[in-house]
C-alpha cells in the first residue's frame, strides 16, 4: 500500500518533538499503528526515547482509538499522544 | 438532548442546570471540576485535541443515554490557560429519577478523565512546568464501568 498519512502529537510527546505534526509516506510494509511508531522510533536516539515504549503512549486513528495492532487501512490521520489527563 | 461545549469560555452552573431541567423530569445531577490549589499551583494550561475532542465526548454521552433513562445531558470542559479556583468541566445530567441522574453523570466525568482526549498542564509559582500524569485511581474508577 502506498499513500501518506498526517501525524498529529499533543502534550509532552508534541513538545519533545517540537513539531505539532508531518507528514509520512506510507512506505511497503508499514500497515499498523505499531509499525509506524517502530520507523519513528528508529530515526534515533531522541525519537527512541519518546516512542520505544508503546505503553506510555495512546494513538487514536481519524479521531478513534486504536491500538498498536490497529490496521491503518485507509485512514488519514494519525494522532500520537500521553494518557488523558482531562476532568 | 445533548449539548457538548468545549472552548475557553467559563460556564454558569445555574444556566445549564436550568436548561437541562427545562428538558423534563424532576432529577437533576451536576458535577463541577475546577483547578484544585495543591500549594504551589500558579496555572494550568488545558490542551486538546480539537477535531477528537467533540467526538470522544458525543459518544459518552450517547453511551450515558443509552444506558440510563435521561432527558438530557450537558458537558462543558474548557481549554487553555486556567488559574486556581476557575471552573474545568461542567456535567449536569436530568432525569425523572435521582439514582440515574447521579450514577450517569459520575458514568460521564469517569469516562471523561480517561477517553477524551485534554492533557493538563501545570506551572508552578516558582515557573517550573509539568505534565499531569494519568491516575491509576482514576482508570479504575473509568474501567468499574465497563460490564
Amino acid at each position: 500500500m502506498t499513500g501518506s498519512l498526517n501525524i498529529i502529537y499533543f502534550a509532552w510527546v508534541r513538545e519533545r518533538l517540537g513539531i505539532d505534526q508531518e507528514q509520512i509516506a506510507l512506505a511497503d510494509g508499514i500497515e499498523t499503528i505499531g509499525d509506524i511508531v517502530a520507523m519513528l522510533s528508529d530515526r534515533g536516539a531522541d525519537y527512541a526515547d519518546i516512542f520505544s515504549d508503546v505503553g506510555k503512549l495512546r494513538f487514536a486513528l481519524d479521531q478513534d482509538y486504536g491500538l498498536p495492532a490497529t490496521p491503518i487501512g485507509a485512514a488519514r490521520e494519525l494522532a500520537i499522544f500521553p494518557p488523558v489527563t482531562g476532568g | 438532548m445533548i449539548k457538548i461545549v468545549v472552548g475557553p469560555d467559563d460556564f454558569d452552573i445555574g444556566v445549564e442546570t436550568q436548561q437541562v431541567a427545562g428538558q423534563g423530569g424532576g432529577a437533576i445531577a451536576s458535577f463541577v471540576g475546577q483547578v484544585r490549589d495543591d500549594g504551589n499551583l500558579a496555572s494550568l494550561e488545558l490542551e486538546h485535541y480539537p477535531a477528537m475532542t467533540q467526538k470522544a465526548l458525543r459518544q459518552i454521552a450517547e453511551t450515558a443515554l443509552s444506558e440510563w433513562a435521561l432527558h438530557a445531558v450537558t458537558i462543558v470542559h474548557r481549554v487553555g490557560k486556567l488559574a486556581v479556583g476557575d471552573n474545568i468541566v461542567l456535567v449536569v445530567t436530568g432525569s425523572d429519577h435521582r439514582g440515574a441522574a447521579i450514577e450517569s453523570c459520575s458514568f460521564i466525568m469517569d469516562r471523561l478523565k480517561t477517553v477524551a482526549p485534554f492533557w493538563k498542564k501545570e506551572t508552578g509559582t516558582d515557573g517550573t512546568t509539568k505534565w499531569i500524569e494519568e491516575r491509576e485511581s482514576d482508570v479504575a474508577a473509568s474501567e468499574k464501568w465497563q460490564k
